[in-house]
């Protein structure tokens, strides 16, 4: 069905939640990437085969919706059945069929498989109540986890492409720019940059072509919020484009997904298939005459495409190498034309705000940084997952009262934000709201959301060596201060992890630093430094302990640190089996012996004991 | 070049325009049909997109996507994204190199197995993810590495 008015819209939308009103009971598979991980696919098999061969009354195969990701991934696989919004975690195949059973036919509740809090064990049924989910507020991901991301018309029913429609039909482009500078809406990608300002530059140049492009290229390890959006809501990304081509001009555009997100790429080419067939995207969107059709252009799995000038040259086939901006790529961006980049959280707000208003955004959050932000919660914390919240929250809220605080009653040591342009902050700044100026002052950066918490057991050296050497990898290597300065920068630090560095090399190091911050053609190079920076600056002791003790307080790093077998040893061969040099000898229930000759350090013995008798000097 | 792989290549020039720009998307095609890109697929593409060699080159070396080894049957990715490093990803490396007997990049002689590391595959909350060949693998235990891919 061609969707050319905006009657027609509503008239769809109408006919879209009679039908799904008509089923009682929606069974939700999450199928996002965290459930996939644990095994969700072989749930929904289970789940369509159990319920084709059943009848019960009013559950069916077409009750069963597979969604994007949920949020809480340390407990999946998910299933929510609704509408009671009956939460079942950790769900194997094998309680499937009990799950139909009681749940499905008798209406009751598979008591095991429900949320235990596990602060005080209480049950909750309805996830919504759930502190986890019970303190978010998502603007982004409103769909994500609830709607199968295959149909449109999931999309539709839940109030999607109103936006286009009234934007389309009422409002001048002028109005459209004008709402969502009024929202104060700043890009997710991590810039920050004001999107309504974006678009006014754009849509402001005299020029035949325009381009508006999405950037999917979530390259900061530790981010999967743009995986999750392109998979869980891709209409929603596809609208919030053409909404922005309205406004600034543009007939044509592209999606750049990286390399690492097949699913996101199979999802997103379903979403334009099927936005083209509604009439959604193309020529003459919804019978207005406005021309806008968007394509994907896949990533080869380069970093620094992320960046504006590289992504576009990584679009027209070429090396992605960025360029010095003195002219920035909303000027001359794709081909030379003016073009807007806007990151997929971005794209997947803006319907939003133009269904309720820029002034009703700018409210949610701080003065400066409006509206809300997700994030991806990882590292060592207990609720792993995808969050949104309003920005201003603290860093203390979202680990402790939505993340629930630190495993295996460890300390939290430190929380690292922004990717390989961020840094790492420590415990006293656990209070300090979450917005992009604020985290900036701190040393670290909003960024396109990764959030990874640290324990003791994470040493800030290594950490820093860790981004340092992937810097080094991703670095296209054009520009001298990058490509030699981060890696003169990691070899020091490596020395430090070895215990071989002087203590000169710190002061050396920054003044590195500094140099690479300064001179580098693009965001790669200038705040490359940043999680070295950040980490010398609030872990400096762990540094010198490095140096000047040749230890390893955290007992990470190999060539620093010793393990021993103890007496709580049962002799339980784990720890010879796993061992890749084979330097633990011994017999069944007779304590093993470790061989300081070949024993590497590599912890696998000390990461499969379950009796602690694995020790770390 | 077999006469197959000469037509198969035909099919990936005719699916693309004929023009420079499509140069990344050849060679991501070229890459998926024959899990590596030959040396004679290299310049056959410079031939048909009319760019230079030394331009297919520098492409097919710029992007990690590209290899220009034969892969291995299974492909074993380990994420060593943030959260995976964290985690405990070396271990998962220790186990599978030393029980593969290769390391990350390379392929066994029996072109059985190929070991990658990439750099986040965006599965952190359920860090350490070990992809073997499209099934994802989360909160791998590394005695439990070698036995998955063996499984594979």
């Amino acid at each position: 069905m061609r969707i050319d008015s905006v009657d027609k819209l509503n008239h769809w939308r109408e006919k879209c939640l009679k039908k799904r009103a008509a089923q009682k009971r929606k069974v939700l598979v999450c199928l996002g990437p965290g459930c996939l991980a644990s095994g969700s696919d072989e749930i929904l098999g289970e789940l369509k085969k159990i319920l084709s061969e059943k009848k019960i009354k009013g559950v069916s195969v077409e009750s069963i919706k597979k969604t994007g990701c949920h949020g809480l991934c340390a407990r999946g696989p998910l299933v929510v059945i609704e509408p009671e919004g009956i939460f079942y975690s950790r769900v194997k195949k094998s309680n499937v069929a009990e799950i139909v059973e009681t749940t499905l036919e008798k209406g009751e509740l598979v008591e095991k498989l429900l949320y235990k809090d596990p602060s005080d064990e209480q049950t909750i049924v309805d996830y919504k109540k759930i502190p986890f989910y019970a303190r978010q507020q998502r603007i982004s991901l409103r769909n994500v986890g609830q709607i199968d991301p295959d149909d449109i018309d999931d999309y539709i029913a839940s109030g999607g492409y109103s936006a286009l429609a009234r934007a389309l039909n009422g409002m001048k482009p002028q109005e459209v720019i004008d709402e969502i500078s009024r929202s104060g809406l700043r890009g997710r990608g991590g810039g920050g940059f004001p999107t309504g300002r974006k678009w006014a530059t754009c849509a402001g140049i005299d020029s035949d072509i325009r381009y508006v492009l999405c950037n999917g290229d979530e390259g900061d390890p530790g981010a999967f919020m743009d995986r999750c959006i392109m998979e869980g809501d891709p209409h929603s990304v596809l609208e919030g484009m053409i909404i922005c081509a309205y406004a600034v001009g543009s007939r044509e555009g592209y999606i750049y997904v990286r390399e690492e997100y097949p699913l996101a790429v199979v999802n997103l080419q379903k979403a334009i298939d099927a936005a083209h067939e509604r009439g959604l995207l193309g020529e003459n969107i919804m019978g207005s005459g406005f021309t806008y059709d968007a394509r994907i252009s896949r990533g080869g799995g380069a970093f620094v495409c992320g960046e504006s000038s590289a992504l576009m040259k990584s679009v027209a086939g070429e090396i992605g190498e960025p360029r010095a901006k003195y002219i920035r790529s909303v000027v001359r961006g794709l081909h030379d034309k003016p073009t807007v980049l806007n990151n997929v959280e971005t794209f997947a707000t803006v319907p939003v705000i133009i269904n309720k208003g820029g002034d009703w955004f700018a409210s949610i959050g701080t003065e400066t940084s409006t509206g809300t932000k997700a994030f991806s919660l990882a590292g060592k914390v207990c609720n792993t997952g995808l969050i949104e919240v309003p920005m201003g929250i603290s860093l203390r809220e979202i680990i402790y009262d939505i993340g629930g605080g630190i495993p295996e009653g460890r300390e939290f040591k430190a929380v690292q934000t922004g990717g390989p342009s961020g840094g790492c902050l420590p415990a006293d700044k656990l209070n300090l709201p979450v917005d992009f100026d604020t985290l900036t002052e701190a040393g670290s950066m909003m960024g396109s959301g990764g959030m990874i918490v640290m324990d003791n057991r994470t040493c800030m050296v290594d950490v820093a060596r860790y981004f340092l050497n992937f810097l080094v990898s991703e670095s296209c290597g054009k520009c001298v201060p990058c490509r030699e300065g981060l890696y003169q920068l990691h070899g020091l630090c490596v020395k430090i992890c070895e215990g071989k560095a002087v203590e000169e090399s710190l002061a050396l190091m920054e003044r590195l630093s500094k140099v690479i911050q300064t001179a580098s053609l693009c965001g790669l190079g200038q705040s490359g430094p940043n999680p070295f920076v950040s980490t010398v600056s609030y872990f400096r002791d762990e540094y010198l302990a490095h140096i000047r003790d040749e230890k390893c307080p955290a007992g990470i790093c190999r060539d620093l640190i010793t393990y021993t077998i103890n007496d709580k040893c049962t002799g339980c061969l784990a720890c010879i089996e796993v061992c890749p040099v084979d330097a633990i000898t011994g017999e069944k229930k007779i304590k093993h012996v470790l061989d300081q000759e070949k024993c590497t350090q590599c912890g696998s013995c000390y990461a499969v004991c379950k009796f602690e008798a694995v020790d770390i000097e | 070049m077999t006469q197959q792989d000469v037509t198969r290549l035909q099919g990936i020039f005719g699916r693309n325009p004929r023009e420079p720009g499509s140069l990344i998307a050849v060679l991501q095609d070229i890459q998926r049909e024959f899990h590596y890109l030959p040396r004679e697929a290299l310049s056959e593409t410079a031939k048909a997109l009319e760019v230079p060699l030394s331009k297919v080159y520098s492409a097919a070396t710029f992007y990690s996507a590209f290899s220009l080894t034969p892969r291995g049957e299974n492909i074993i990715r380990v994420c060593k994204g943030t959260a995976c490093h964290i985690k405990g990803a070396d271990l998962l490396l220790d186990q599978l190199e030393s029980g593969l007997g290769i390391k990350p990049g390379e392929t066994t002689p029996d072109l059985k197995y190929t070991i990658e590391v990439v750099n986040c595959v965006g599965a952190c909350a359920m860090a350490p993810v070990m992809i073997v060949n499209a099934k994802y693998h989360g909160n791998v235990p590394c005695n439990r590495a070698l036995r998955l891919v063996k499984k594979a």
